[in-house]
């Protein structure tokens, strides 16, 4: 019961924060000078009926084949339209300046951009989380020995090389010294095809290899701090093996905090390929997203700063409730 | 008062051992940081983080004012020119040149801008040739491949450069090619490296002499001008022979409308030009870290980048510091009410996504500085962490006997706050700063590669945007990544290990669970 009220609690906050956020986002962004592009030979009256219709202006003043004058619709009514639109009828807005989805609704162009995001992401973590707690389990079992050693300066260099000259090295040495990959993504959208799967391994590594990193660093530390726990002591004097005691009682007790970081991490990561994605040219959300900001496009900008505060916000609640969930120790919320 | 019952040799002068109850201790004690600093000392990983940090910011201090360049210059002809050090000149590493395997006519190319001019294009003109391939390998010097190029003078700059010439005795202009004899393409017509006959219909073959090398074809005249001056290394300076018996002199200039077209050796006019027209303090064309796709010197661009970060990110990290600090001790001392409202606050801001804070900064204020832009953005979501460390040292002490024996002496909320509970926090907010500079540059260098930012301009320039302007070239030209790329690289390394360091420095409980 206090876990469900302690979950409840977060997701008020959550949703509050993300309220505020985006409220702060829409004004700000409504302050703006309206940037709608006149196609060349186009009527600007058209384009006058364009902004009305999406509630921008209104009282709209016309003299023959001429626009004469208009009002602006007040922020906050924008704002109830905006949302009227979002909850009745799930039109997030059309696409305005960016010339490819011109006149397109942003959340099928959202949609179709989702996949190869969400692809990349998944097939690093899948690559990612084995690695990652496989080393770091082998660097505590043989901790302060030469190959925990080697592991740690390993992971200290993954740590602080910053994806992009990682991103860059695969992307020369990899793609174009030895060609074993393309230098960008596949274009299409089969993609589960073969060729598409190894067109997006470059991008794959560059962002596992961070991970794994952090993955390592994280199992070795927590699984070397469990080892020399009194009960490790008494598994082995009950007769378990070496590998017994650190299977059932070691490693379960130290996958507490890890198995969280693993569950944020795989959330964060989605917001943070934005480099990788720009350096592979892969045609998901991030590129969308930078191409929304480049052109003024507002309501892509809208809907795309909603999703990467939201996916921020669900990595962080993520670890403090599955901990919950985890260990029946902890009792979240507890007085 | 006297005593009069007790003689006077009774009494005597209390020793000290009665008066003193505490003993001296034998040891000098040891403060706070001092003892953090023989442990950070112990520490090899963070002794060397500091030391290539150190390292860093002297090359980003010193490097500026060694080299000749500025971050404004730029060339249109020394573009993408490999690196090169005087001291590796005679070697093959680190010389200006790249390994070139072409054909015969593409190496001729090349070979015949040194047989002319002396400036060889193939380095010492060694080549080895491969005859089953029918490949010639050499060295390309990618600072004298440029060779020679065609180049308006008005009448005055032509003379100038003529006492340039006279004076220094390094020859500029050379005999310039009648029109009809140039390439006909397009993209070759004004290659003014084809001194030499050349068939086809494009004339670009190149027809060979008895001896296997080009025939030259210059322009001649019949008079010698007054454009005339003491050749070098043509033969046939004070007129040759013609074919019909006639004495001929060759035409160092086409006369155009507005003054002279000459051909000349872009390597000396470029030494001309900056050491007696321009006078910028460039003495020769020489990159130790090679050019840019637009021809900026990367040493300077780096270096100066560098020192830009490094300034910005130490000044962002200041007021951080002193507005963490101010916000994290009033939320953690007050507690209660006044907590609980700052911490939404606090938790709000730092939910916001950096890229969404600088975008809607940037469209705001579009017309002012993205300096200031990147600026407030940092700072808008940089202090949450300083003030989240401090709180909770806050919350650490303030309920502790000593807090509460100096408030019972007397002393007020603010000097309890500053003088006996803040002390506390310095460690961690040290190591925070250490920590917050890296991921500052990191943040910069990504935004100015997304093209979000662009510090660029004028004379200020960053890493991130020397990285993105390599990356189009990064198939040919991987040096133009490649330096800023392992200054990148060299910065969060040692920044990680220093900041690790510190760390566990000032708070030894803390060793270990991070790694």
């Amino acid at each position: 019961m206090y876990m469900f009220k302690y979950v409840l609690k977060r997701l008020g906050l959550l949703i509050m924060t993300f309220a505020i956020i985006m409220l702060m986002c829409f004004v700000l962004i409504k302050l703006l000078p309206i940037v709608v592009p006149i196609v060349q030979g186009q009527d600007a009256m058209i384009t006058y009926r364009q902004l009305e219709a999406r509630g921008y202006i209104c009282n709209l003043v016309i003299e023959g084949n001429t626009v004469v004058g208009f009002d602006y619709v007040p922020i906050m009514q924008q704002l109830g339209t905006y949302l009227q639109r979002i909850f009745l009828h799930g039109d997030f807005g059309i696409g305005v300046s960016l010339p490819e989805y011109r006149n397109q609704p942003v959340w099928d162009v959202f949609v179709e951009k989702l996949p190869p995001t969400v692809l990349i992401n998944v097939y690093s973590s899948l690559i990612g989380v084995p690695i990652g707690l496989g080393l770091g389990i082998f660097a505590a079992l043989k901790k302060n020995k030469w190959q925990d050693q080697v592991i740690n300066v390993v992971v200290i260099l993954l740590i602080s090389l910053p994806s992009m000259v990682l991103g860059l090295v695969i992307q020369y040495v990899f793609c174009f010294r030895l060609g074993w990959f393309p230098l960008t993504m596949k274009s299409g959208y089969d993609y589960f095809s073969w060729d598409m799967f190894v067109s997006m391994l470059p991008a794959v590594f560059s962002l596992c290899l961070g991970s794994i990193a952090g993955y390592t660093r994280l199992t070795r530390a927590e699984l070397s701090e469990v080892l020399t726990g009194e009960y490790m002591l008494l598994a082995r004097t009950k007769g378990l093996t070496k590998g017994q005691a650190t299977l059932r009682h070691a490693l379960r007790n130290s996958m507490v905090p890890i198995f969280p970081s693993i569950l944020s991490e795989f959330v964060a990561v989605l917001s943070g390929s934005l480099i990788i994605e720009a350096m592979f040219s892969i045609p998901g959300v991030g590129g969308l997203y930078l191409d929304s900001i480049t052109y003024q496009d507002y309501d892509f900008f809208m809907l795309l700063s909603g999703f990467y505060t939201l996916v921020g916000l669900l990595a962080g609640i993520v670890v403090d409730i599955s901990y919950g969930f985890i260990d029946p120790r902890i009792r979240m919320g507890a007085k | 008062m006297t005593y009069e019952n007790i003689p006077k040799e009774k009494f005597e002068f209390a020793g000290e051992r009665d008066v003193s109850h505490d003993k001296k201790l034998a040891t000098k004690p040891r403060s706070y940081f001092r003892d953090a600093l023989s442990r950070f000392a112990k520490n090899k990983g963070s002794i060397v983080g500091a030391v290539i940090i150190c390292c860093l910011v002297l090359f980003a201090l010193i490097a500026p004012l060694c080299t000749q360049y500025s971050v404004a210059y730029r060339d249109s002809y020394y573009t993408t020119t490999l690196p090169k050090a005087h001291l590796f000149e005679n070697t093959s590493f680190w010389d200006g040149c790249e390994v070139k395997e072409a054909g015969k006519t593409s190496f001729m190319y090349y070979l015949a801008m040194g047989q002319e001019t002396g400036h060889n294009a193939v380095k010492n003109q060694q080549y080895s040739y491969d005859a089953d391939a029918d490949l010639y390998t050499f060295r390309l010097d990618s600072y004298h491949k440029i060779g020679m190029i065609y180049k308006a003078f008005l009448a005055d700059e032509y003379e100038a450069l003529q006492t340039y010439q006279t004076d220094t005795g390094k020859q500029v202009i050379y005999p310039t090619v009648p029109v009809g004899s140039r390439p006909k393409a397009q993209q070759d017509k004004n290659n003014a490296n084809y001194y030499f006959q050349t068939s086809g219909t494009t004339k670009t073959n190149i027809v060979y002499g008895e001896d296997g090398n080009v025939i030259p074809v210059y322009a001649t005249t019949a008079e010698k001008g007054s454009d005339g001056y003491h050749s070098l290394r043509i033969e046939g300076e004070d007129g040759f022979t013609g074919t019909d018996g006639e004495t001929l002199y060759y035409s160092y200039a086409r006369r155009t409308s507005s003054g002279y077209e000459c051909r000349i050796n872009y390597y000396e006019y470029y030494i001309y030009n900056h050491t007696c027209v321009l006078q910028d303090g460039i003495t020769e064309p020489y990159f130790p870290f090679g050019t840019t796709g637009m021809g900026q010197d990367i040493l300077t661009c780096l270096a100066s980048g560098a020192r830009f970060s490094f300034l910005f990110a130490i000044a962002v990290a200041a007021v951080n510091l002193v507005v963490g600090a101010i916000y994290g001790a009033i939320e953690g001392y007050y507690g209660g009410k006044i907590d609980l409202v700052m911490e939404r606050i606090s938790d709000i801001l730092s939910a916001v996504p950096t890229m969404i804070v600088i975008t809607l900064l940037k469209l705001h204020m579009g017309g002012s500085s993205q300096i200031l832009v990147l600026f407030i953005a940092f700072f808008l979501t940089g202090w949450i962490g300083m003030a989240a460390s401090t709180r909770m040292q806050f919350y650490r002490y303030k309920n502790q006997e000593y807090i509460l024996a100096a408030r019972t002496l007397g002393a007020r909320d603010r000097r309890v706050i500053w003088k006996h509970i803040f002390p506390n926090a310095i460690g961690t907010l040290i190591t925070g700063c250490a920590l917050i500079i890296p991921s500052m540059i990191y943040s910069e260098t990504s935004l100015s590669y997304l093209g979000i930012i662009n510090l660029s301009s004028g004379n200020i320039t960053s890493v991130g945007t020397l990285i993105a302007a390599g990356q189009s070239s990064l198939a040919t030209a991987p040096f133009i990544t490649m330096f800023p790329s392992v200054f990148l690289i060299l910065l969060m390394l040692s920044f990680n290990l220093f900041g690790n360091g510190l760390r566990d420095a000032f708070n030894p409980t803390l060793r270990g669970t991070e790694g």
